[in-house]
């Protein structure tokens, strides 16, 4: 099978961890952090949108809930943050494996699936609100408690790391799962269920797990975001904004490709922060301009920059062909 | 210890009582109306096009905003803006159907998910960088009158909302049932390619069903305008209200869109008379998840 082996991301990662060593510039860093990010969410939902064809409305329940979990943890529970997030990621697979066995045991799709996982959120949202136990309206503070034990850093270098690694492992995941035999079940669903139904995959067990693994992606994101910036209210957790980032950046980078999500979410941060340079920072005009990208790349480029390099290749590879005098024609 | 609880008893009574019940049912079938025109705009669009807008919470905010400015620019009291707006929203919603979400969508169902989320996310954030995050109401007179029917208080302005919904409901029926446009609208909802291949001007059709539902929602902001606020994601809480009234009624019926609605309204007036404001919502999305889960073809509805 095509596609990016496990020396290549290893070696892009270790690339990109060079980085905090060329610069300094927190706003660089911080760019940096968020990018990665937005990534590592944005794989959770590739592995079940992307590979599984499933598209998912709502992943800020999961992106939430391994906040949430990762908060509460320390704050409620007095935990340590390590192992909190720990347990924020298994939250947030729970949540999503909750979710799967409803929805897809229901045999809900397409829309009616997009539907469900935003009522999902939004049903999570709204009583992270008012619970006592998510701190209500006011959110949750995590205490300032700058020890490297303590998942807190002096500087923004050692979060860049992790959750560099964190994009690393993510990547690895999804490259053995696109060459598993589970990944090849999953793009038969996606291609077509009841085909793949009649050759002997359980199309409903197939996306349980799916969503299981992207919910766990995706809530890592949520427990990283947690523990960098220190807060967390409803409106941040389960916000539809999360949902809207974590499927635009695959759809941007390339749907169901191991890099489409890191691709699709530099892209798309840039993009963000560039119109912000151009107008100032003004709420909402970089969400225009996302929701702007999304249509034109589904109008124009279906398949993402992956597949528009993968064409621009393919029609240099014809080019030297006829140069070189071996042109079918 | 006792006491308390047979304080509790005589509170449980109370809210059980006619007295307070019967204006809430009534209330909530007032808001209900409302909610079932922003959900008959969307059922049509899903009946034909068989797709969900998820641009039609946006569409709904951006109608806000336009009658909210055509009272406070123009001085035109909403009822009346509701006659120049309706066709204003008919030719966006078709404009946007035929030139933007049909051209850009390629036929996939995916895509249009996706085309009318980018849609919605466009259109929200516009109104954001517009008009900032404030809350706006206009001052009418009549906003306040009440009407008294004997068991119950009723506000002027959601009773009118209540027979206009009826007679749009009853409108668009007709239009569906008498008119070669509407007979050609089903037609493409039962048969697209059949439709096609008997000359309907399928990506017309489509368009001017999409018209139609962005129209319900123009006069749906204009009847709700004088007892409600405006900002730009005012929508939203309409949209997921939307969406469980289509789903409860059966996707793409209008009766049952109009049933639905009502049943909606009634079931967040007495979940926010029990549970208090915030939680009446989480009546309306915990019924949601449920139906969807076990029973996606509605309540009234045939198989989805």
């Amino acid at each position: 099978m095509k596609g990016i082996t496990v020396p290549w991301i290893l070696t892009i990662v270790a690339a990109l961890a060079t980085l905090p060593l060329l610069t300094a510039s927190n706003v660089v860093l911080n760019f940096l952090i968020v990018t990665l990010l937005i990534a590592l969410v944005a794989q959770g939902w590739n592995v079940l949108g992307g590979y599984g064809g499933q598209y998912s409305f709502g992943h800020a329940a999961f992106f939430g809930t391994g906040a949430y979990v990762t908060a509460i943890m320390q704050m409620r529970y007095g935990v340590n943050a390590w192992a909190a997030f720990a347990v924020g990621i298994g939250g947030g697979a729970l949540v999503g494996a909750i979710i799967g066995a409803l929805t897809f045991r229901s045999g809900l799709r397409g829309s009616y699936f997009a539907l469900v996982t935003l009522a999902f959120a939004e049903v999570l949202r709204i009583l992270a609100s008012v619970a006592p136990l998510t701190g209500a309206g006011v959110g949750i503070l995590i205490a300032l408690d700058l020890r490297p034990q303590a998942f807190q850093f002096q500087s923004r270098a050692p979060f860049y790391w992790i959750i560099l690694a964190l994009v690393g492992v993510s990547l690895v995941v999804v490259r053995m799962i696109e060459q598993s035999r589970f990944g090849a079940w999953l793009v038969a669903v996606r291609e077509n269920e009841d085909a793949a139904k009649a050759l002997g995959v359980n199309p409903t067990r197939v996306k349980f797990a799916a969503m299981t693994v992207s919910a766990a992606i995706t809530a890592a994101g949520g427990a990283f975001y947690a523990q960098y910036y220190l807060f967390i209210d409803s409106g941040i957790a389960y916000g539809s904004w999360i949902s809207v980032e974590a499927l635009l950046a695959p759809i941007v980078g390339g749907v169901g490709t191991v890099l489409g999500p890191l691709l699709g979410a530099l892209v798309v941060k840039a993009l963000g922060e560039l119109t912000k340079l151009v107008t100032g920072d003004t709420p909402g005009l970089d969400l225009v301009v996302y929701g702007g990208v999304l249509i034109l790349i589904v109008a124009f480029a279906p398949n993402g920059i992956t597949g528009l390099l993968t064409n621009l290749r393919g029609h240099f590879m014809r080019l030297r062909a006829r140069a070189l005098g071996r042109s079918d024609g | 210890m006792r006491g308390s609880f047979y304080a509790a008893l005589a509170f449980c009574g109370r809210m059980l009582s006619p007295i307070i019940l019967v204006p809430a049912v009534l209330n909530g079938l007032l808001t209900g109306a409302v909610y079932a025109l922003v959900a008959l705009g969307l059922t049509l669009i899903y009946g034909v096009l068989h797709i969900i807008n998820f641009a039609h919470g946006a569409l709904f905010s951006a109608a806000l905003f336009a009658a909210f400015f055509a009272y406070r620019l123009l001085g035109l009291d909403p009822y009346i803006a509701a006659i120049l707006l309706t066709p204003v929203f008919f030719l966006l919603g078709y404009g946007l159907q035929r030139f933007v979400i049909g051209p850009a969508a390629h036929g996939e169902d995916r895509n249009i998910l996706l085309v009318t989320l980018g849609l919605a996310v466009v259109i929200e954030n516009t109104l954001l960088y517009a008009f900032r995050a404030d809350t706006r109401t206009v001052n009418l007179d009549y906003a306040f009158n009440v009407i008294d029917i004997g068991v119950a208080f009723l506000s002027v302005p959601r009773v009118i909302a209540f027979g206009v919904a009826l007679v749009v409901a009853l409108v668009l029926w007709l239009i569906l049932t008498l008119t070669d446009t509407g007979k050609a609208m089903r037609a493409v909802a039962k048969e697209k390619l059949g439709a096609e291949l008997v000359g309907i001007d399928v990506v017309h059709i489509y368009a001017v069903t999409f018209g139609l539902g962005t129209a319900c929602l123009a006069i749906a902001a204009c009847l709700l305008l004088p007892t409600y606020y405006v900002n730009p994601h005012v929508g939203n809480a309409f949209v997921l209200v939307a969406f469980t009234v289509v789903v409860l009624g059966g996707m793409g019926s209008v009766t049952g869109s109009l049933l639905g609605g009502m049943f909606v309204g009634v079931v967040e007036s007495l979940s926010g008379l029990y549970l208090g404001e915030s939680l009446g919502q989480i009546g309306i999305f915990v019924m949601f998840i449920l139906v969807l889960l076990f029973r996606p073809s509605g309540l009234f509805g045939e198989r989805a």
